[in-house]
């Protein structure tokens, strides 16, 4: 872990990120219970635990920079500022979706906020990344690209092709790439050192000499001042750099990892201890910037806001029969 | 009209493109030092350096997906294969990533990639070195796949292919790199989905496309010697398929032979079979034959690896049963 940075984040930015975690927090429950309800189909991944990574990371880039992300997409779509309403609706597989309701959960994209999309198999878009990266410096530009995935998908083949190919273009100052490692400690029900000869998931990147860290992933300052400094480094250098964001989720892996026999109630117990909302909300109360009564409000923004994606995605017309075979092809 | 190798059809068309857009880059394994396995991207390297010409370490997964990355943020890559074998541990990324993502983005990105080189089989490579890889590549949605057999194809196809808006499948044949004919001057393009007729006649339909198209020529002249007119076409494209020019072929001659060079289940000429079948049914004369290759891997001993692929013999011989 590396050392604590000055925390140099100005109170109405961490007032504005506390309104944001608690508002992603209701967002991702209310799909579960939409989802139950059938109203949602299909694969159901929420990010709930996990959402300081993805806030903490996209607050350090540039409207310009661009990002890939795994199927587990939500908070980094709305973070990113893409209206709630259009992710509730591409969830309901409804017109009005950011993808017109043809992706659904596992593939959220806006590309007009550099948001290259979510993609379904594991480990499948780093790749993508490290060749969109390169693309950005061949271009001139000094716009970064950053790629979130899971723990899992470090032991995917395609993200040791693509960690090598970014080292190589690298050296040339030609693959300015981050690779985000939400370590939530599992790939479904296994766990990382079931899965993972080396537990510490940062070092495997020295073996293609990207420089490497660890971060603590449920305090999104400490997030954000990692992401900051690592991004800036980035764009200066045009080399990749990877850090490991330890982080967990309280849901299941997906809508219907109802049991979970692979963890105990103890342990998550233990990590809600830590929960991103709950340490950023003591840290605003202990400066004196948040209290009971701003709590609830922003609480009964967060619903309402999230009421309304509700009702957009309700009455938002199904996707036309026509847009079956649309975007097949290009012109 | 002057005249090319096929190699050098495709070489040039590459330099003119990448001397016309600056977006057009190249990506494979020994492409530019060692200046291509056949060769077709020779002095490419030192023409416009190591940037737009990138020798990449043997990671199909890596530099396809690299690839597919920078076609979405706006480049055009060619990637080569050093055969199309070596695009199977690539396939996730073509199949799930190029394929898909303008579908499941809802529009929101295009992947104009080109993915070219040699697929096929006849020089005893034997099982992992021999396949022809259209059908599996043709049954994806999103995808374009193309097979020149001749270099005027080769030069029209791969311009077409180098500014299209979707992934481009692009099959050359190692046994055709070498062979001569007539291209056009400047920059023509071949359309996506035009089969096209290479030589006319009046009794049978043959239909083939790739080093195939050559057996089925050579076929048709020997058919000739016997008096059977043969009309051979050319498909060209398998992705977009044009069975228009096949149907409108079979009405006029009431019967069809479909030469593919490997394995006959769920395969490209199994098809075009059905596609006359469905257009066709009650100007046909006789059933469709088929001619492919056998259903197993490739082998490497050349006496079977004749027995495990068609030839002229066997496409004349698919043609007289479809006149009796
Ligand atoms: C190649 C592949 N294999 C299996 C799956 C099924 N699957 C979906 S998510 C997942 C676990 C991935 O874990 P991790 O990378 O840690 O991400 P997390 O779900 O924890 O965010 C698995 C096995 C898949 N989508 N892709
Ligand atoms: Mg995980």
């Amino acid at each position: 872990m590396q050392h604590a940075e000055p925390v140099t984040v100005p109170v109405d930015t961490l007032l504005e990120w506390y309104r944001t975690l608690v508002f992603c927090r209701r967002f991702e429950e209310q799909t579960e219970r939409s989802f139950r309800r059938g109203k949602i189909g299909g694969y159901l991944h929420v990010a709930i635990g996990q959402e300081a990574v993805p806030l903490g990371f996209l607050s350090a880039l540039r409207a310009d920079d661009v990002f890939f992300v795994s199927y587990r997409d939500h908070v980094h779509t709305l973070v990113r500022g893409t209206d709630p309403r259009a992710v509730m609706a591409e969830l309901y597989g409804k017109l009005g979706g950011t993808c017109k309701g043809k992706g659904g959960s596992m593939h959220l994209f806006d590309v007009a906020r550099g948001n290259y999309g979510g993609y379904g198999i594991v480990g499948g878009h780093i790749p993508l990344a490290v060749g969109a990266a390169y693309a950005l410096r061949y271009q001139g530009t000094d716009r970064v690209c950053l790629c979130f995935f899971g723990d899992g998908a470090m032991n995917s083949g395609a993200l040791h092709e693509a960690a090598n190919l970014a080292g190589l273009w690298g050296r040339e100052g030609l693959c300015p790439v981050v690779f985000v490692v939400e370590n939530n400690q599992y790939g479904m029900g296994t766990s990382v050192e079931r899965a993972s000869a080396v537990v510490e998931l940062a070092r495997r990147f020295d073996a293609y000499d990207i420089p490497n860290e660890r971060c603590d992933g449920m305090d999104v300052v400490g997030v954000y001042e990692v992401a900051r400094r690592v991004v800036e480094e980035v764009r200066r250098t045009g080399r990749p750099y990877a850090v490991e964001a330890l982080t967990y989720r309280f849901s299941g892996h997906g809508a219907a990892d109802l049991f979970q026999p692979y963890r105990s109630k103890q342990e998550v117990e233990r990590w809600r201890q830590r929960d991103p909302i709950l340490l950023l909300e003591r840290r605003l109360r202990e400066a004196g910037a948040l209290d009971d009564h701003a709590v609830r409000e922003v609480e009964a923004w967060a619903e309402k806001r999230v009421q309304e994606a509700v009702s957009f995605a309700e009455s938002s017309p199904e996707p036309p029969p026509e847009e079956l075979y649309r975007d097949v092809y290009g012109a | 009209m002057t005249e090319m190798t096929y190699r050098e059809a495709l070489r040039s068309t590459l330099v003119e493109e990448m001397d016309r857009d600056p977006r057009v880059l190249l990506l494979g394994e020994d492409i530019g030092v060692y200046q291509g396995t056949f060769r077709i991207t020779e002095g490419l390297l030192e023409r416009y350096g190591p940037k737009r010409v990138i020798d990449t370490p043997i990671s199909e997964l890596g530099f396809i997906g690299a690839a597919i990355g920078m076609a979405m943020l706006g480049l055009r890559p060619v990637v080569e294969v050093m055969t199309w074998n070596f695009s199977l541990p690539a396939a996730d990324q073509i199949l799930q990533n190029a394929a898909k993502v303008r579908y499941f983005s809802g529009g929101q990105v295009s992947v104009p990639l080109v993915i070219r080189g040699p697929n096929g089989a006849g020089v005893q490579l034997s099982a992992q070195h021999s396949q022809s890889l259209e059908s599996f590549y043709g049954h994806f949605p999103g995808l374009r796949v193309v097979a020149p057999a001749t270099p005027a194809d080769a030069r029209g196809l791969l311009r077409t292919a180098l500014r299209s808006e979707d992934p481009v499948i692009f099959l050359e044949h190692a046994a055709l790199y070498g062979i001569k004919g007539p291209v056009p001057e400047g920059d023509d393009t071949v359309p996506f989905g035009q089969a096209t007729v290479v030589r006319r006649g009046r009794h049978v339909t043959v239909v083939a496309y790739s080093r195939m198209l050559h057996l089925a020529l050579a076929a048709a002249d020997e058919l000739a010697r016997e008096g059977v007119e043969c009309e051979v076409l050319d498909l060209r494209s398998l992705r977009p398929l044009d069975m228009d020019t096949v149907a409108e072929s079979v009405r006029r001659t009431h019967r069809a032979v479909v030469v593919q060079e490997q394995w006959p289940l769920f395969g490209a000429a199994a098809e075009v079979a059905a596609g006359i079948y469905e257009r066709c049914f009650d100007d046909l004369d006789a059933p469709v034959e088929r001619v492919t290759g056998e259903d197993v891997p490739a082998p490497y001993a050349r006496n079977l690896e004749k027995l495990a692929f068609p030839d002229e013999d066997r496409i004349a011989r698919a043609v007289r049963r479809v006149l009796q």
